[in-house]
């Protein structure tokens, strides 16, 4: 498992790898929001957390159906589906190395660029946190909606539309958990929430990832 | 070591073969032919475990079987050595020595720097079928392994499988329409074609 770990990540930093992909996005779109929106720092501060998670998730969206795709081409996947890795621990592993090559740089990113947003001070540990604890299931959802879609021509805007309401939960715990350590409040309990939230996709998904690809490669 | 009994397998919902019955003994190979579409590819899938069987039995040894077809598996931005060392490594043999006797056997040695993406049609193959001698499996099922090769590659291909893989006490399952060389009998599937009115699996037609 570590073996496809390791090839996955060299796969993606060499070249037509698509790292650094997702985080060009969200800095673009971090980058052009103050502008949409006009010199308000009232304003910035208070869409920030919205606005932060908003473009992580769609930075994560942006690759997910490279995820199964190339290894389903070139017939990679059914070459691994006969070898002794379980198909469970295949969708963890992509799982992790989309989140490591998606979701760990913007989340080292994202408080460097809180500025931007004008971000409060007390938000920014809370942001790090949130994204450290809510990437995981992004990158999680998308390898099973890769799954589902992997022997589909095109199958990217099906991927977005099967995806995108399974995210809204993370996305709604992770902007309030910024939210309230904005304001002052407590936000432990949106954090446990999108905590659970990952735990709960890393324990169920892997399954059902496996039977989907089972499905797609008969 | 290998025996399939009364099987029958399934194509996109419909019985392509029924009761399908052979033996293969340790060591010995088996030449599958039949017209295009007989369902050559079906049988190796179904019999690698890629998809299920609508009825009857494959038993072998668990955990050492290999599927190889047409798609090598071949990542164009990795090096020759990196694309079969990943392979050794998914089935938990790290050896280099195994490594080095496969890039050898296959003629790869020079070729061992090279990325994935700039190889040949005929170099890939051969790079593909490489894997098989660094992943270790007893069972083997080859759609077509010699397709885009040339005639020194096939004899290169031909005196692995019958030398090192037969000879070690390996079993082959070998789609094929030209003569490799090798001796090993012949099945000719067009006895066991599927009546096409009989229902296949209904609930395959679902999934």
């Amino acid at each position: 498992m570590i073996a496809l770990l390791l090839r996955d990540l060299r796969l993606a930093v060499r070249a037509g790898g698509g790292f650094g992909l997702g985080l060009a996005f969200f800095l673009i779109v971090i980058v052009l929001v103050p502008f949409g929106v006009g010199p308000q720092s009232d304003l910035l501060t208070a869409i920030a957390p919205g606005i932060f998670w908003v473009a992580s998730l769609l930075a994560a969206l942006l690759s997910l159906d490279r995820i199964f795709a190339l290894d389903f081409e070139d017939g990679s996947l059914t070459l691994l589906a006969t070898s002794p890795l379980p198909l469970e621990g295949v969708g963890l592993i992509k799982a992790l190395a989309h989140w490591v090559t998606t979701g760990l740089p913007l989340t080292v990113a994202a408080p460097a660029l809180g500025f931007m947003l004008v971000l409060a001070p007390e938000a920014y540990s809370y942001l790090l946190l949130s994204l450290l604890l809510g990437t995981p299931a992004l990158s999680m959802i998308g390898t099973f909606g890769a799954a589902l879609t992997v022997g589909l021509r095109r199958g990217g805007l099906l991927l977005s539309v099967l995806v995108l309401p399974l995210y809204i939960p993370t996305l709604i715990y992770g902007a309030e958990a910024v939210r309230r350590g904005a304001e002052g409040l407590d936000p432990s309990g949106a954090l446990i929430l999108l905590g659970g939230i990952t735990a709960g996709t890393f324990a169920i998904l892997p399954f059902a990832t496996a039977a989907v690809l089972r499905i797609n490669l008969r | 070591m290998l025996t399939v009994t009364d099987l029958c397998c399934a194509r996109g919902g419909l019985a392509v073969l029924t009761d399908v019955s052979f033996d293969v003994d340790a060591g010995k190979a088996l030449i599958l032919r039949g017209p295009n579409g007989i369902g050559k590819t079906t049988l190796l899938r179904t019999m690698a475990g890629l998809q299920p069987a609508l009825a009857g039995s494959i038993t072998y040894p668990e955990d050492e079987a290999a599927y190889a077809s047409h798609a090598d598996g071949i990542k164009s931005a990795l090096t020759v050595t990196e694309n079969l060392k990943f392979w050794a490594d998914v089935h938990g043999l790290s050896d280099p020595t195994g490594l080095e006797t496969a890039l050898e056997r296959f003629d790869l040695t020079d070729l061992r720097e090279r990325l994935g993406g700039t190889l040949s049609a005929g170099q890939k193959r051969r790079l593909g079928l490489a894997r098989l001698g660094v992943i270790g499996r007893k069972v083997l099922f080859l759609d077509e392994p010699t397709v885009s090769l040339d005639g020194f590659s096939v004899k290169l291909f031909a005196d692995w499988l019958q030398n090192n893989h037969l000879a070690g006490g390996g079993v082959a399952v070998i789609a094929t329409h030209i003569d490799l060389g090798i001796d090993a009998p012949e099945l000719d599937l067009t006895p066991f074609k599927a009546d096409p009115n009989a229902g296949g699996g209904s609930d395959e037609a679902f999934l």
